[in-house]
């Protein structure tokens, strides 16, 4: 399935709900001899590659793990800067897991709200009389679609550029919120949703034959 | 939990009489609860209403209904779509205001009264005024502020029961960006 994830934005930029429908791909293990041959640096509170791309670890890609331990940001899992641990040569060999920075929370929900801001944007820019806001937006590895209720909700899937049918899956998408959001009593409205059925019933769409027939299977 | 592993999102259908039933017991209760009617027609709008901006998202996600620029297009929907698909009626829309702005829908049966015999000491109770605050509240939602109330009610010794709207106003500020299709000021070049 190439569908990568779907995000939900309240009437005024409000994150309302996100879920991510794939695995990590690409991350690359390799042991490694003092000196380090490829060149790391500290942005944004992890270290990521900045020089010296081969064997599948990419120039960008953050390093996860020391020795199959996790790392906190820029320190190791017992709490050393990861950049002195690394000059240390009594620390050799050792092996490290590279690959995509993993996005937080609060990371995920300010693309959602600036997406919001860009979508007013692109009506307002428009050379055209009566545009809607951005409906789909397309890269190399993935289209993002967008579908605005009446209301204002905004429903945001993020797919693979080949993948079909997302019209009935926004559709979907939409009809579960009605459901299984708006009429929870306990649900207050623009609020995030945070139930545990809703999410089953969520996941559930993604496996129903009709809808991920056409999806054809991930790249 | 395997209770919820058969639900889906289908509509299901339902008996009306549970509904019906469900209500008059709701309504006893506020009759009970409160001293006078005033205030339980009160309660019945208040709740009618957060029923309301809540049923607009089942009812735009079920029918595919675009956004209505003329009121004639509104009545014309909440009688033979929304009222249908709710309580299974199609009421008329009559008695159009010279503006354009003001119609009644003329309920030839409301299934909310089908058991119910108001007592005397009830005379300004508004039985179904739920149905003013969800049909207040759903408008709402889609940026139409508009007044209901009851102006006719067969529970009152009328022919009919007959529901008035009033359009006030278009609420601009809550319209989501790229849906001003019509509200945008041209500026001659």
């Amino acid at each position: 399935m190439a569908i990568f994830s779907v995000y939900a934005v309240n009437k005024s930029g409000g994150f309302i709900y996100q879920y991510d429908n794939y695995v990590h791909r690409a991350e690359a293990e390799k042991t490694f001899r003092y000196p380090l041959d490829c060149v790391l640096k500290i942005h944004d509170e992890k270290v990521v590659v900045s020089f010296g791309q081969r064997d599948g670890i990419r120039v960008g890609n953050a390093l996860l793990s020391i020795n199959g331990l996790d790392v906190n940001g820029k320190f190791t899992a017992d709490g050393k800067e990861i950049i002195e641990y690394l000059k240390d040569s009594t620390n050799y060999p050792l092996s490290i897991l590279f690959g995509r920075a993993r996005l937080s929370s609060n990371e995920k929900l300010m693309p959602a709200s600036m997406f919001h801001s860009l979508f007013a944007i692109g009506s307002q820019l428009s050379p055209e009389v009566g545009s809607t806001g951005i409906e789909m937006l397309e890269t190399d590895m993935f289209k993002r679609h967008c579908f605005q209720t009446l209301t204002g909700i905004k429903l945001i899937v993020l797919t693979d550029p080949r993948q079909s049918g997302i019209d009935e899956l926004l559709r979907k998408i939409y009809e579960i919120y009605s459901d299984f959001a708006l009429k929870n009593p306990f649900y207050s409205l623009a609020m995030p949703i945070r139930f545990e059925l809703f999410d089953q019933i969520f996941k559930g769409a993604f496996e129903i034959p009709a809808l991920s027939a056409n999806f054809g299977p991930g790249s | 939990m395997s209770r919820q592993s058969n639900r889906t999102t289908d509509s299901k259908k339902m008996n009306a009489e549970l509904f019906t039933l469900t209500y008059g017991a709701l309504v006893t209760q506020l009759c009970k609860d409160y001293e006078n009617d005033e205030e339980v027609n009160k309660q019945l709008d208040k709740m009618g209403y957060n029923i309301g901006v809540r049923l607009i998202e089942d009812f735009l996600a079920r029918s595919s209904v675009g956004r209505c620029q003329d009121f004639r297009e509104t009545a014309d929907v909440i009688a033979k779509v929304a009222f249908k698909m709710y309580l299974g009626i199609t009421p008329s829309v009559t008695n159009w205001s010279p503006a354009g702005d003001e119609f009644s829908l003329i309920l030839e049966s409301n299934p909310l009264v089908d058991f119910v015999e108001l007592p005397d000491n009830h005379s300004s109770l508004v039985y179904s005024n739920l149905l003013c605050g969800v049909l207040r509240g759903a408008l709402e939602m889609v940026q139409m502020a508009v007044e209901v109330k009851f102006s006719q009610d067969t529970l009152r010794g009328d022919n009919v029961t007959e529901i008035r709207m009033k359009f006030i106003k278009r609420m601009e500020e809550n319209l989501p960006a790229g849906d001003e299709v019509h509200s945008r000021i041209c500026v001659p070049c």
